[in-house]
């Protein structure tokens, strides 16, 4: 939907200080960047993660007292889908190794798996490759230029990142596979964008030291994410995807070993047993959760159901205290809210603006100070524009960028969103874009090693479901990297369990009979079940009609 | 003040619902009261999960989307594709040679195009469609894989081809023949490889991993910087752990 004629009034303040603003960029004065005192309190007044609501213990289990999001905590405290009791543990599918997603992680581990000799099923959600790898568009680290860059010095970014406290054999992992995993990468046929001659084009990210982003245009997951799936699918003998199909629960022998999941066919509605000798699991973020309400750049299976099938077997979480948001997220028109804008507006020069078209922020500060300043001024100082539909956002002048670059230069840079919004009536290369913090990445998850192995014996974890290799923030290219290399790492150490250290043994959900009594006991989650699988977006309206009393569908 | 609802009629799968006009199909439908499990993947375009296929008063064409992208029209007729049964050959990209007996082999069907153009028309991303299907017969694999390159592979082109051919299919293989035997590899990527296997960068990174909080962030504030309008050969001032 394009502008309405009081969107169009403010614009036109937006479009009466662009010229002053774009000659003093011109000449190099920049609105200053906030002192380090002022970052802290920025981020402790209005950051997501600083709000007093913002968290609260967990109840139950090994984490108990450890407190994240509420809207995780709850997909904690709650039942499993299924009765324990009645689940029949004959097992339907028999395997070496199970992977549970099919986004980034999960295709690179079924590849690796197999190599290694392993007969691999995938279970997945959606389809395979329906995922947040596929929509990552800003690109992959890696150090791979010798003359300028080393996993050295991809260390110190990783860790200046993550406020250095990433777990560092992690990151270790991390920088010192990434050239490895970039050249398998390539060798699977990726277009990554690159000279001539065969050198990759690479440019900075936020808190890079080198220019190590390498790219596919502004699709770069999408180019690795379809990649990946061909390369997969290209097994069939040894590779089996089921897509429409969640695992809800893991299973464990009696032998303390984790050996298959509860898996859940979303069209027949089905729950049936998955014996394997090895799980990975890589079931991505949780985006979807909307934690704080606040809208998401996610795909939509993104709901966290792996760090419950986890957490109900005993495997620690970390690093769930943090959340990443981007800042800037479309706010209008609602057809694609909280959709990602990329950084690369701001890098190449586009100021945030108020309502009275003033700049309150320099537009390159880090993620999270930029996000907070956002939420400051539409909060506090409710200096928001409002949308039609009641939300709210600030100004980022997209079409100033012509005007510092040359005309042309937003459709060049920007195809992909200049085409998405024109359909929608706008051209931002001439009108700007409304934008809100978004919900973006889950920095922490399950407790990992650096071969993906957790704390039970033959269940693993790789990808954004796994927590520790980005600390307290994770960069930008840095998950892409992630997936690829925990994937890898998670898939061959999987299939050498399922050769020489699975134990055949009676399979049982004893632990989440457990963690149901412990759950009584402490009076918690009579009134939820989990993991959420997927968002209601139902119409509540409808809602009101759909009265059946004894059954529970996909989502009720 | 309450914002102004427009309701308009719009028919899903045969039964008719009243919605506001403002939304795409997608949430069209979830207005409606359906509960999305399958035809829905990223809600943003890229990931191809949600095509659909549609009517419009008084016209004889059949029209196809995406649902995340496409915006409701008063009284469109529509179904959702969220499937479409795809042939996908098999093969070991590294062993094909990068030119057209692979797509013989692997797509025959690709040569009983009819020249009829209806999948480029169908393409919701404006893909050429049907002159990548004409490199690929030429056996222009670079062509067939630029082309295609914004490919969501949604499969809306072969839901229409008369010569039932699975474009998306030919598609990927034409960009995975492309990237990986046509481009040159990056030597310094290679280069590379090799450093860290032989262990050079063990030592620094084993001291990076057993640096006390304070040393790791002196060390992280004095690393040089590459300027951002450096040129590709930049290189920084120290040596030290390259
Ligand atoms: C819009 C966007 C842009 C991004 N840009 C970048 C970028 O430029 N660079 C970068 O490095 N990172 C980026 N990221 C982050 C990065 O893409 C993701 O963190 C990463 O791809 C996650 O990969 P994954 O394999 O762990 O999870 P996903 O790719 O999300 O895959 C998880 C899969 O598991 C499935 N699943 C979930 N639950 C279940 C279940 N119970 N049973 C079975 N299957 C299940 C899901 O449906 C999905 O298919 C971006 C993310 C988003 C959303
Ligand atoms: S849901 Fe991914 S393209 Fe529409």
């Amino acid at each position: 939907m394009p502008y309405t004629p009081e969107l169009k009034q403010l614009i036109k303040k937006v479009e009466a200080t662009r010229p002053e603003r774009v000659r003093r960029k011109k000449e190099g004065k920049e609105m200053p960047a906030m002192s380090l005192e002022e970052r802290q309190a920025v981020l402790d007044a209005f950051h997501p993660d600083c709000k007093k609501t913002s968290k609260r213990p967990i109840g139950v289990g090994v984490n108990k007292g450890y407190a994240i999001s509420p809207e995780i905590v709850d997909t904690l405290e709650a039942k499993s889908r299924v009765d324990p009791d009645k689940v029949d543990l004959t097992p339907r599918f028999s395997t070496d190794v199970l992977v549970v997603g099919g986004g980034g992680a999960g295709a690179a581990a079924a590849i690796m798996a197999r190599e290694q000799g392993a007969k691999v099923l995938v279970l997945t959600k959606l389809r395979m490759g329906d995922a947040n790898t596929m929509m990552a568009e800003g690109g992959i680290q890696s150090a791979s230029k010798p003359h300028k860059d080393s996993p050295y010095y991809h260390y110190l970014d990783v860790l200046g990142g993550g406020h250095f406290k990433n777990v560092p054999e992690l990151a270790e992992a991390l920088v010192a596979d990434a050239p490895e995993t970039l050249a398998w990468l390539e060798s699977l046929g990726c277009m990554f964008t690159k000279e001539a001659d065969g050198r990759l084009l690479t440019i900075h990210g936020g808190g890079t030291s080198r220019k190590r982003m390498h790219y596919a245009a502004d699709i770069t997951g999408a180019e690795i994410m379809r990649t990946l799936r061909d390369e997969a699918l290209n097994y069939p003998e040894d590779i089996r995807a089921i897509d429409f199909t969640s695992a809800v629960e893991l299973v464990l022998n009696d032998k303390g070993q984790c050996a298959g999941v509860v898996a859940y066919n979303h069209e027949t509605e089905e729950y049936f047993t998955v014996r394997a000798k090895a799980v990975i699991m890589a079931t991505g973020g949780s985006g979807r959760l909307h934690i704080q309400d606040f809208m998401t750049t996610n795909h939509y299976g993104a709901t966290g159901d792996g760090l419950v099938m986890g957490y109900r077997a005993g495997v620690e979480l970390c690093f769930l205290h943090t959340v990443q948001f981007h800042p800037t997220g479309v706010s209008f028109p609602d057809q694609i809210e909280g959709l990602l804008l990329t950084e690369k507006f701001r890098g190449m020069g586009a100021n945030i603006l108020n309502i009275d078209a003033e700049q309150f922020v320099f537009e390159r500060e880090p993620r999270d100070v930029e996000a907070a300043a956002f939420i400051r001024e539409c909060e506090e100082r409710k200096k928001g524009i409002a949308t039609p539909s009641g939300k709210v956002g600030v100004w980022l002048d997209s079409p100033m960028i012509d005007d510092l670059k040359g005309p042309g230069t937003v459709q060049r840079e920007f195809v992909g969103k200049w085409k998405l919004y024109l359909r929608h009536g706008i051209d931002i290369s001439k009108e700007p874009m409304l934008t809100y913090p978004t919900l973006h990445y889950q920095n922490g998850g399950l407790k990992i090693g650096a071969k993906g192995e957790t704390s039970l014996p033959g269940f693993y974890a790789a990808g954004e479901v796994a927590g520790g290799i980005h600390g307290e923030n994770r960069l930008m290219g840095n998950s892409l990297l992630d997936v690829c290399v925990f994937g890898r790492r998670a898939g061959e150490a999987a299939a050498g369990f399922a050769k020489a250290g699975a134990r055949e043994g009676k399979l049982n959900l004893e632990h989440v009979k457990k963690y149901h009594q412990e759950l009584e006991k402490a009076g918690l989650g009579r009134d939820r079940v989990s993991p959420v699988l997927l968002p209601d977006y139902v119409n509540p309206d409808v809602k009101k009609y759909q009265l059946t009393t004894s059954y529970v569908g996909t989502i009720r | 003040m309450e914002p102004k609802v427009n309701l308009i009629p719009i028919h899903i799968m045969g039964k008719q619902y009243m919605v506001p006009d403002v939304l795409t199909v997608m949430k069209a439908m979830e207005y409606a009261g359906y509960q999305l499990t399958r035809g829905c993947g990223c809600r943003g375009g890229i990931c191809g999960a949600c095509g659909i296929a549609y009517r419009l008063p008084n016209s004889y064409k059949i029209e196809v989307g995406l649902a995340c992208q496409a915006m409701v029209q008063p009284d469109m007729y529509l179904a959702v594709l969220p499937f479409y049964p795809n042939k996908r050959g098999v093969h070991d990209v590294e062993n094909l040679g990068a030119n057209v007996d692979t797509f013989k082999a692997l797509y025959p069907e690709v040569f009983k195009c009819v020249s009829c153009n209806t999948c480029t028309k169908s393409c919701p991303m404006s893909i050429e469609v049907m002159d990548y299907i004409n490199a690929a017969m030429r056996g222009d694999v670079r062509q067939a894989a630029e082309l295609s390159f914004d490919c969501v592979m949604c499969g809306l082109c072969t839901s229409r081809c008369p010569a039932e051919i699975s474009h998306a299919n030919v598609a990927i293989l034409a960009r995975r023949l492309y990237g990986s035997q046509v481009v040159p590899r990056a030597e310094h990527l290679a280069k590379q490889v090799k450093q860290v296997k032989t262990g050079k960068f063990k030592e620094g990174l084993a001291k990076l991993k057993s640096a006390d909080l304070t040393s790791l962030k002196e060390l992280y504030k004095a690393r040089e910087a590459e300027p951002d309008n450096a040129p590709d050969e930049w290189a920084p001032k120290s040596n030290d752990y390259l």
